[in-house]
């Protein structure tokens, strides 16, 4: 049994078997394995071998032209190590006296020959470390292949287990399956967590070495509350944990009973409450949650885990579904918000040195502009269904609001050309996402119908820090007194300018914020569906008066830490059950 | 996947006839001509050839020797134009084993160019 301490990022409790994801380019960990195991890995490798060996014979005999015979050899001579017993002897000789994985050892002897012929000074004899990295790419490819793969084709219950999860990973889940997620890297913003907490499903990041320490089919305890992953439990942890679980299931089903009363507050101030959703299906879970609406669909999982751009039919569908479930409510429509992190970079020949700083979200949409507007005509097409707004991220300057008002505009006279119905006054929105957005909140709302304020970037763009890097995540704090400067600022100018706005980032479903939230007049939130029920709970624990009380406390603070801690002891006296 | 189940094969009658069979040891010196040297696409054509004969065969140069039938071992070797190496085989065919390596590496130079030839090109 080993207990691992990591960040919890989405609250529940998992006991099930571990399911690792490696990814492709991530350097393999040295994995131990019992003696016993031996034998099976010393198979897999086997296993890789053929495999790779007949991949290969098929693409050496679709080379057939004298004008591929370059391209033939190079074939040839991968067939001929694949075939080389001293080479495979190597491996398992690894396997057999390290007791390591198949992956680990193929990885190791592979770069371990490529780095002896780097070392080479004959530069057409050093060149060819590059063969033996295709080598091992395809040997790697055969033996993670079927894992991967697995992500998709769960048939029993498990707990992911990886370095880190990429968008395009987390939208393959069979979330049938999934039941909780546990990873080495990343923080409380990480993909991994916004994914587990609209999932509903617990997860535990920032849990150093832990890809080293379990092994596929291991016995896993995810703790999503306390921040702990236990890898092979005994029976009498296994106990107590199934005990915990069945408790706070009850505290849930508690929560939960509240779902049908208002989200108002002591002294009759009624707060709106809407959704961030990722997936069409997801609606149907806000709804059950008790949110009025969806203040946040993130539309770039449309774009991820497919081999081809969406149709403008994809889009259209998938947005349809979404608003049959509110049809007489809200429905927000975020335009395609990806770089960075995603997609775009994949795209890319060379990879942006800084991506977080370059060509991402609506900066790549207003230099794509057909994917742009097949987006935009579904949106407008959708719109005739409901109360469907849209809305555009990471605007950082009033030209770039003009430019996508334009492209939404030429769009209309398509639709008006194809005789297409829509709604003509359809709401538009931006994401207050930047400093420079934040400071010029008062010369932007002109412009639109309503602000929805992302601190998770804001706050990462504020304080110059990467949400993702763990050397400095924990200088990452939507309560350093900056952010919450830039985001009183953003809230009163919407007031004054009497546009809506609401918050919609991951400080919203987070509880100990609620209070300052409120008493800096936020009556409009978005968050993930399954934290709703907590954060109704507070909204109807408080009066504005308290509210009120808390944010000029806080306002007149000075430091990060002095923040965190009294708005944690206020919310503690509120709800105790919740920490 | 028939080219793996041919290679153990193989490999276990080579061990049979090794037992019975008188030994014969053969050696001798070749020189790398080909510009390249003996790069990948050499380095398999080496190895074919050697895989043609049942005895052992050992290449060496001043520091190691390798398995002149395991093309890992033999581009390790990282032998360049003007290299020397000592071909040597242990069974029973190993004599014509040694006629057409050497007959590779010198005559044929592995189809390759010369280094003064390659200039001209």
């Amino acid at each position: 049994m080993e207990i691992k301490k990591g960040v919890a990022v989405s609250p529940g409790i998992s006991i099930a078997r571990s399911l690792i994801i490696d990814s492709e380019d991530y350097r393999i960990p040295r994995r131990l394995i019992e003696p016993s195991q031996r034998i099976i890995e010393i198979q897999r490798v086997r296993n890789a071998f053929k495999d790779a060996t007949s991949e290969l014979t098929q693409l050496e005999a679709g080379q057939s032209a004298i004008e591929q015979r370059k391209i033939k050899d190079i074939f040839a001579v991968h067939l001929r190590f694949l075939h080389d017993r001293s080479l495979r002897k190597k491996i398992t000789d690894l396997i057999q006296s390290e007791l390591v994985t198949a992956e680990y050892a193929v990885s190791e002897i592979m770069r371990g020959i490529a780095s002896h012929f780097t070392k080479e000074k004959d530069a057409y004899i050093s060149e060819r470390a590059a063969d033996i990295y295709d080598i091992e790419r395809r040997l790697l490819r055969q033996l993670l292949g079927g894992k991967r793969e697995d992500v998709e084709h769960l048939t029993e219950e498990v707990v992911i287990v990886a370095h880190e999860l990429s968008p395009t990973q987390t939208a393959g889940f069979n979330r049938k399956f999934v039941k909780g997620l546990a990873t080495n890297a990343g923080g409380r913003t990480s993909h991994t967590a916004i994914v587990a907490r609209s999932l509903g499903i617990p997860a535990v990041v920032a849990l150093e070495g832990l890809t080293e320490t379990v092994s596929g089919g291991d016995t896993v305890i995810i703790d999503g509350n306390r921040g702990i992953v236990i890898v092979n439990p005994d029976d009498e942890t296994i106990r107590q944990y199934e005990e915990y679980s069945l408790e706070f299931a009850e505290l849930e089903h508690k929560l939960d009973a509240i779902r049908e009363k208002p989200a108002v507050t002591r002294d009759g101030v009624k707060i709106t409450l809407l959704g961030n959703i990722e997936f069409p299906d997801e609606a149907e879970l806000v709804l059950q949650k008790g949110g009025e609406g969806i203040g946040l669909y993130r539309t770039e999982f449309l774009y991820l885990n497919r081999d081809s751009e969406p149709t403008e039919q994809d889009h259209y569908r998938a947005y349809a579904e979404t608003i049959s479930v509110f049809k007489h409510r809200p429905v927000i429509i975020r335009t395609m918000d990806l770089g960075a992190d995603k997609y775009t970079q994949s795209k890319r020949f060379a990879p942006e040195p800084n991506p977080f700083l370059g060509l991402r979200s609506i900066r790549f949409c207003l230099q794509n502009l057909t994917m742009f507007k097949t987006q935009l005509h579904a949106i407008l097409r959708a719109s005739v269904l409901g109360e469907v707004k849209v809305m555009f991220p990471l605007i950082t300057n009033l030209q770039e609001l003009m430019q996508a008002k334009m492209i939404l505009r030429d769009v209309m006279e398509d639709l008006d050309e194809e005789s297409i119905s829509y709604n003509r006054n359809i709401q538009t929105g931006i994401m207050i996402e930047t400093p420079s957005a934040a400071l010029m909140a008062s010369t932007l709302a002109r412009d639109v119908d309503f602000f929805s304020i992302g601190t998770n970037d804001l706050t990462q763009y504020t304080l110059a820090v990467d949400r993702g890097n763990e050397l400095v995540s924990t200088l990452y704090s939507s309560a350093d007194p900056a952010v919450l400067r830039l985001i009183r600022t953003v809230i009163q100018d919407s007031h004054k300018a009497q546009i809506d706005v609401s918050i919609c980032g991951e400080m919203a479903s987070e509880p100990e914020y609620i209070m300052l939230l409120l008493g800096i007049g936020v009556r409009t939130i978005s968050l993930a569906p399954p934290m709703m029920p907590e954060i109704k709970q507070i909204i109807r624990s408080v009066t504005v008066e308290d509210c009120n009380n808390v944010a000029r406390k806080v306002l007149g603070m000075n430091s990060e830490r002095q923040i965190s801690n009294y708005l944690r002891v206020a919310v503690r006296k509120i709800l105790p059950e919740a920490f | 996947m028939q080219a793996g189940e041919y290679t153990l094969e193989r490999d276990l009658i080579l061990h049979k006839s090794q037992n019975g069979s008188p030994k014969v040891v053969c050696e001798t010196a070749v020189e790398i001509k080909n510009a390249d040297g003996l790069h990948m696409r050499p380095a398999m054509q080496f190895v074919d050839v050697a895989n043609q004969f049942d005895c052992d065969i050992a290449v060496s140069n001043s520091e190691t020797s390798v398995d002149g039938k395991s093309i890992m071992q033999m581009s390790m070797l990282a032998a360049t134009v003007g290299s020397k190496l000592k071909i040597k085989a242990e069974g029973a065919d190993a004599e014509q084993a040694i006629n057409a390596l050497r007959e590779l590496v010198e005559e044929k130079m592995f189809d390759e160019p010369a280094p003064d030839e390659q200039k001209k090109c």
